[in-house]
């Protein structure tokens, strides 16, 4: 049996004892089965005790690792700095404690639920887990590249730590790297690559750098910055193939233009799909993630979706009424998971948090606060020439977001306000003398 | 061994045993103790490690970087003379350092 099961409770040992590999196994019913051990699942689990709820939980993944943390994986991990266990979540200890069944290399391909929320949810391995209640956490898978050669070796994508451990382990082999997709994962990856030495090229198929998280003066900021640091960056650039060096292994990239870029290494960085196959399987309302309300509740109106497979109301205070957004960063993880810790516990919540989202890049450090999605103007504060940079995203008047390079406290000011519902006048905050914490005053209009 | 007090609120102390080259931080969300979050996993992004660390220690610690006091304004708990961002402060053979975790970090 592959299934590993971290935990000395009474509970997991009951009746797991399987005989022969493939023996289908029923353990024990829980009261809350987690799908997915990763950001939102880990959270909810510990947010589930936090708030009071005494049945056992169990925390499943399909990973063969101790439920870790995902950002470092572009960063600090790819550059040596920290190792895989300085991004382990929690010790096993803590889970024992916490009366958490830890369930790893798992993965669960069908899940059978009646109409109070019951069920069982059976794993690839013939494991089946009766559940009292279920939530789904199972995140987002990269995005495959669908150009010819992408199958070829050397061609890699950053979603999980096999991921990085496998590109760290190759990370001699080649000089030359070509990154596709100037997004986060694909800009942090070229300069945590180019930082150690590589050759690197991004391409992307947009016009512009971080399209689909950033307005264009950022874009702009950031295209000249790794330009200036020597990343070699081509956008609006269509790949047509993935070049095989003869022996299955990839030797570079052809564009469309006749261009070949050489490469050893490919990354693929372009974008994530939701995880929605068991949603779909189970009936419930699928639309680019798992629908949710704002308890974080599916349509059948008792499993709970989380994290970056679901698809939720718009968090941000006096956002448009039926405005929905699915949101891929750490923060929403957890805070979603608060929310469907209250909604289990009968405490309802809403989430009506400030999303943000932070990304490291060379030296410099991009922190965003709230969604700048729908702005209609903006104000870019460009504090000094040492590489600081702020933008303020307005919508009808009233400040919505702010990327922020290297302005911490441009960021703290703005991700405050936010939070109370404030506002930071436009023009004052043009003059980047002045600090934007003492600009905030209370809306007079809170729509 | 190198040990971390952590003392809350209500002045409830846990004496965490610690890995020398972890961070405060990892020290105490490993073990889960409350009151540090640390959102962004000690990348120095999110103020969510804020600690109290205990005056008479103060100067065995780092310096700290420009941008780690930057962040120190925007903690939600006031900052004092002693904050500072549990991330940032790495354990040693010898550490045996008292912190008192804010109310609330969020
Ligand atoms: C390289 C990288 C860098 C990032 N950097 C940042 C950053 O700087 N800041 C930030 O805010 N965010 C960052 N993110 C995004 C952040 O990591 C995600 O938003 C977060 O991990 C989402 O958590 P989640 O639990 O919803 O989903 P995921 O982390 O995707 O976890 C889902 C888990 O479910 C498991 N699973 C899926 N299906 C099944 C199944 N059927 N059975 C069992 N298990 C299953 C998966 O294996 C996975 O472990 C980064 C992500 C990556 C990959
Ligand atoms: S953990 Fe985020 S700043 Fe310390």
């Amino acid at each position: 049996m592959s299934t590993t099961q971290e935990s000395t409770t009474a509970e997991a040992a009951g009746s797991t004892a399987a005989t022969a590999a493939g023996t289908s196994t029923t353990h024990t019913e829980t009261g809350m089965l987690i799908v997915g051990a990763s950001q939102a699942g880990v959270q909810l689990a510990i947010s589930l005790r936090g708030t009071g709820f005494e049945e056992p939980i169990t925390l499943l993944g399909e990973e063969d690792h101790r439920p870790y943390q995902r950002p470092a994986l572009s960063k600090e991990f790819l550059q040596g700095k920290v190792d895989k266990e300085n991004l382990i979540f929690r010790s096993a200890e803590y889970w024992d404690e916490h009366d958490i069944t830890l369930v790893k290399n798992s993965r669960i391909e069908r899940i059978e639920k009646k109409p109070d929320g019951s069920g069982t949810a059976l794993a690839t391995d013939g494991q089946e887990h009766p559940f009292l209640r279920i939530a789904l956490a199972v995140g987002a898978r990269a995005r495959p590249l669908q150009v010819p050669g992408a199958d070829l070796t050397g061609v890699s994508y950053l979603r999980s730590a096999d991921d990085a451990l496998d590109l760290k382990g190759r990370l001699d082999e080649f000089t030359d790297v070509v990154v596709i997709g100037g997004g986060f994962i694909g800009l942090e990856v070229a300069c945590s690559l180019h930082g150690m030495g590589k050759t690197t090229t991004v391409l992307e198929h947009g016009s512009r750098l971080i399209g689909r998280a950033v307005g264009e003066e950022t874009s702009d900021y950031f295209l000249k910055a790794h330009r200036e640091r020597g990343v070699d960056i081509v956008l609006n650039s269509r790949v047509e193939s993935l070049v095989d060096s003869g022996n299955g292994t990839v030797s570079g990239v052809k564009l469309e233009d006749g261009t070949f870029v050489p490469a050893q290494l490919v990354i693929v960085g372009i974008g994530v799909i939701p995880n929605t196959g068991l949603a779909e399987q189970m009936g419930l309302e699928v639309d680019n993630g798992i629908v949710v309300d704002g308890y974080a509740l599916a349509s059948d109106g008792s499993t709970i979706a989380v994290g970056d497979v679901a698809n939720m109301p718009n968090p941000l205070p006096g956002s448009p009424e039926g405005e929905r957004i699915r949101l891929e960063s750490v923060n929403n993880a957890i805070e979603h998971a608060k929310v469907a810790a209250y909604s289990v516990s009968g405490r309802r919540e809403e989430y009506a948090g400030i999303p943000w989202f932070w990304s490291n890049q060379a030296d410099m450090k991009l922190q965003i606060a709230g969604l700048s999605m729908g702005f209609d103007s903006t104000v870019v504060r460009r504090v000094d020439d040492k590489g600081k940079f702020t933008v303020l995203y307005y919508r009808e008047g009233q400040i919505i977001a702010a990327d922020c390079v290297n302005t911490p406290l441009d960021f703290m000011a703005v991700r405050a306000a936010l939070g109370k519902n404030q506002q930071i006048p436009a023009e004052a905050a043009a003059d980047p003398d002045v600090m934007l914490k003492s600009l905030v005053v209370d809306r007079e209009d809170t729509r | 061994m190198p040990t971390v007090h952590f003392t809350d609120t209500e002045g409830t102390t846990r004496d965490i045993d610690a890995n020398p080259g972890d961070s405060v931080m990892e020290t105490a969300v490993r073990n889960g103790v409350p009151g540090i979050v640390a959102e962004c996993g000690g990348s120095l992004s999110c103020a969510t490690c804020h600690v109290f660390v205990a005056e008479n220690q103060l100067d065995e610690l780092d310096e700290m970087s420009e941008m780690e006091d930057e962040m120190l304004y925007g903690t939600t708990e006031d900052r004092e003379d002693n904050s500072r961002l549990s991330c940032q402060l790495k354990i040693t053979e010898d550490t045996d350092l008292h912190v008192t975790t804010p109310e609330t970090q969020v």
